[in-house]
């Protein structure tokens, strides 16, 4: 099941750039919250520190609360290691592992953890598969295909396998389906539907109808700040910030 | 959609792992250290041991015989310049004309065999091109030479000038060549004005690189240069080298020689690395002025 | 790369001028289409017109194809006076010649087995050596490095490529091989003595020395190509790694590294390709004596450094014979080997070799 994720103050920095203004957030367990806003507005940075990725970029830091379930990630005694297995990631552009198999490529989480029971790891590998909707197109070629021999989408949902497998509690989505086409990115957005039974999916777009399709909840980013988060209808309908209204009408952005 | 099953829950990163972290980069470090090392004890031995034994006799005469305290290498220091006189005039034009077809006429085929056969030439062992040189030049001169030396060393430079002759060409934007065309300025001229020109910054970095690395070359110097104990300048004689000096004094049994080695070591290895600085040097402030 | 156009006589006006490059006819063609009596071309080469220089440019053409083919030619020339010279000892010895374990050129027997094996472990004892350093060097220069420290840790590593091998070879003699002789030796002939490997009267110079000094040599060579392949692994990779909750060791394995091994194989085999050729450092401290034996501790004797030392006092044709034979073998096998290593680079960096953007 999904846990819910609370962010109270958080800030980051690029060198001496600040990206994120004291950020307040709440993203409500087994729901999909999109994040949107024009380019450079810190939207991928957000998603990047609720995992910990933000700090692996040098001379970059953050700084706050973040809050995944019972798992505080910027507190004192937590290892960015368990925070990144929790909190699962995928990609804008597509990244398994070439020289992987794509048994290797979803099993690679889990080698990682230690685990080294084959029955168990088939399992797994084949409920990952399952659970990215991708598992009936290549169940017959899982050790003879590498994993960049896929097409773009099925890349993708390769790449969301492999972050599944290691059973995380939230999946980020950093505009998983911008590098690809049509029929894929409506196979993807059906994809996302159905993980929110299962995970807390936060997803971060510059595509706002996608936001409209696949979020419950939206959030909007300008310039580093957060400034209007609510239902998605809401944000799409009648938003409350001028600036909300003007990026959604297309005023800028 | 199967349920998953929250298998791994709760569980911390291993101490096997954590620890395998930390081996991982201390040994990493450590290899680091390892490949440092030797090279601060080379250069810290080359000056302890050389600077003391390098003085006004040093650089001014020649050897004096086995067992007899003093001399020096002045024959050996003209001697290597000789030698390297000769390869540079060797090997510069033919590198640069290989990179020019290479990066202007050869984008095909041929080009791509050429290329080819400059790597091989590349890799072939120093001593392997001796053994070629002194067949093709010494025996039909019937004696050793510093021409011979040349002909060796200057093979040897071809690959790196052709190579850096070559990627410096293709990085001139082909717009520059377009435009002295359309100025009227006929190719051979637009390569050589224009694009080397542009280029020649790199291409002076290539021949210098080129240059570094022969200049402390023995093996190909041991049956064409053959080396010479007293003084000798004429190209068609057998020559001392710097190099060469330095090998038969550091296998002989004299402790005077065995110091004059490493003065000798010391005034190569002076002689390359200032090569190698003056490059960087001069690439640098190339790349101020915008290439 | 288009050949000269005459932008005075074009075939249309002003059109060919905004024509892409390849539309704009070839020099020969144009030649063909438009040849004068020769006479005319003369009067007008006298008269400075711009198609004067069509003869400077073919001049130049073939001038630079001339250096172009004189590589060719070199290295044909080079295969040739090795085969040539080396026919008396082919035909004398055929392939028993390789593996002769007598070397005894009083007697005029020649056999070469004892340089193939000096020059076979000493190289493999330097890649021992060599391939954790370097592949260690490399990632620390490009994974854990701080910023500041990695210009001069990677200045410092392609320094140690610029030393010349006598200066090695010198340092060897009276640096490395009384330490090997004072103190690394007496350890490893307590410690591993029962191996074999590190046995016998410890002189300091010896296929040891030998191997440790070809290590040192051949470290940058490896260790700049393998810098090359692991900054070619894009940011994505690790980043992918990472996501799933990796250690940062394990992060430069799996994504890192494991991207980059056909270059580093590559980088390896060339690296071993530049230990066979060795000539003076080995020469000057593996102890030139043709025989082979298990100790590391034991001279030995290496196809390069036969060729170095006995070439010049080599009395007799056949002999002489022999000797550019092992030439022969040695340039074969470079050959081989760099070409391989060439290969798997290329299959990494995808292009011509040299283009690196370290």
């Amino acid at each position: 099941m999904g846990v819910g994720i609370e962010v109270r103050g958080l800030n980051a920095w690029y060198g001496k750039n600040q990206s994120l203004n004291s950020i307040d957030m709440t993203v409500l367990a087994n729901h999909v919250t999109a994040v949107i806003g024009p380019s450079g507005c810190g939207k991928s940075t957000f998603i990047r520190c609720l995992n910990r990725m933000h700090e692996t970029i040098p001379e970059a830091r953050a700084e706050g609360s973040v809050q995944v379930g019972e798992m505080d990630v910027y507190g004192s005694g937590s290892d960015p290691v368990e925070v990144r297995r929790r909190i699962g990631m995928v990609f804008q552009k597509p990244n398994p592992f070439p020289t992987m198999s794509i048994y290797g490529n979803v099993a690679a989480g889990l080698k990682l953890n230690g685990f080294r029971n084959r029955k168990q790891m088939d399992e797994l590998v084949e409920r990952s598969l399952k659970l990215a909707a991708l598992w009936e197109e290549v169940k017959d070629d899982l050790h003879k295909k590498s994993g960049a021999s896929l097409s773009g989408g099925q890349q993708q949902r390769l790449c969301i396998a492999r972050a599944l497998a290691v059973e995380p509690e939230v999946l980020l989505m950093d505009e998983p389906a911008s590098a690809l086409d049509p029929i894929s990115t409506s196979k993807i957005e059906e994809l996302i539907f159905q993980l929110k039974q299962h995970y807390t999916v936060v997803i971060v777009t510059h595509n706002m109808q996608q936001a409209a399709r696949v979020a419950e909840f939206t959030a909007f980013f300008l310039m580093g700040s957060l400034i209007e988060y609510d239902k998605t209808e809401k944000i799409f309908t009648t938003p409350a910030d001028k600036r909300t209204e003007d990026y959604i009408t297309g005023r800028f952005g | 959609m199967p349920d998953p099953v929250h298998i791994s829950g709760t569980q911390e990163v291993g101490w096997f792992r954590r620890a395998a972290d930390y081996l991982a980069t201390g040994f990493v470090a450590l290899a680091a250290v390892l490949v440092i090392v030797p090279l601060l004890a080379i250069f810290a031995y080359l000056v302890l041991k050389g600077v003391g034994s390098i003085n006004i006799s040093f650089l001014t005469q020649t050897p004096k015989p086995p067992g007899e305290a003093g001399g020096g290498m002045a024959n050996a220091i003209v001697g290597t310049g000789l030698i390297l006189a000769v390869s540079s005039l060797i090997g510069v034009p033919l590198g640069i004309g290989s990179g020019i077809y290479l990066a202007e006429y050869g984008r095909n085929r041929f080009g791509d065999l050429v290329r080819f056969t400059a790597d091989v030439l590349n890799g072939v062992p120093s001593i392997v091109i001796g053994i070629a040189v002194y067949s093709l030049v010494v025996i039909p001169q019937k004696h050793f030479s510093a021409f011979s030396g040349g002909v060796a060393l200057g093979i040897m430079m071809i690959p790196t000038v052709a190579r850096a002759t070559e990627e410096m060409l293709l990085m001139v934007p082909n717009v520059v060549r377009e435009a002295a065309y359309g100025l009227g300025i006929p190719k051979w001229r637009t390569t050589l004005s224009i694009s080397l020109r542009t280029a020649s910054a790199g291409v002076i970095t290539g021949c210098m690189l080129a240059f570094a690395r022969v200049a402390g070359e023995t093996a190909p110097l041991l049956f064409t240069a053959f080396g010479n104990q007293f003084w000798n300048l004429k190209l068609n004689q057998p020559t001392a080298a710097l190099s060469l000096q330095v090998f038969t004094y550091a296998i002989s049994p004299y402790d005077d020689w065995h110091k004059q080695a490493w003065a000798g070591a010391l005034i190569l290895i002076v002689l390359i690395v200032g090569a190698v600085a003056a490059v960087r040097i001069t690439t640098s402030r190339g790349m101020m002025k915008g290439a | 790369m288009s050949d000269s156009v005459d932008p005075m006589n074009p075939t249309e006006p002003l059109g060919q001028l905004q024509k892409p490059a390849t539309a704009i006819p070839s020099m020969a063609q144009v030649s063909r289409e438009r040849k004068p009596a020769a006479s005319t071309v003369l009067q007008k080469i006298r008269a400075s017109h711009p198609r004067a220089s069509r003869i400077p440019d073919a001049v130049f053409a073939v001038i630079i194809l001339l250096s172009a083919i004189s590589v060719f030619a070199i290295v044909v020339l080079v295969a040739w006076e090795l085969i040539d010279k080396s026919r008396m000892s082919l035909h004398q010895f055929g392939i028993s010649f390789f593996y002769g374990h007598d070397w005894d050129p009083v007697a005029g027997s020649f056999g070469a087995m004892p340089f193939i094996y000096g020059t076979l472990v000493s190289s493999f004892l330097a890649l021992l050596l060599a391939v954790p350093a370097s592949v260690g060097v490399a990632v620390y220069i490009t994974e854990m490095c701080p910023q500041r420290l990695r210009a001069i840790i990677s200045f410092l590593v392609e320094l140690l490529a610029a030393i010349p091998s006598v200066i090695y070879g010198l340092w060897g003699i009276f640096v490395l091989a009384p330490l090997l002789r004072e103190y690394v030796e007496p350890f490893l002939a307590r410690t591993l003595g029962w191996t074999g490997f590190f046995s016998g009267p410890m002189y300091g110079l010896g296929m040891l020395a030998a191997g440790i000094i070809m290590a040192i040599m051949v470290v940058p060579i490896i260790a700049s190509i393998t810098r090359e392949v692991l900054t070619a692994v894009p940011q994505n990779q690790r980043e992918a790694v990472l996501a799933l909750g990796a250690t940062r060791w394990e992060m430069i394995r799996m994504g890192v590294l494991r991207n980059a091994r056909i270059g580093i194989v590559g980088g390896i085999i060339l690296g071993l390709g530049r230990a066979l050729g060795e000539t003076m450092a080995v020469t000057m401290v593996i102890g030139n004596r043709p025989e082979v034996a298990k100790s590391l501790f034991a001279p030995g004797y290496t196809m390069a450094s036969v060729i170095a030392n006995e070439f010049t006092e080599a009395t007799g044709d056949l002999y002489l014979s022999a000797l550019v034979e092992i030439g022969l073998a040695l340039f074969l096998v470079t050959l081989i080997v760099n070409a391989l290593a060439r290969l798997l680079v290329w299959s990494i960096t995808r292009g011509s070799p040299g283009r690196s953007h370290a």
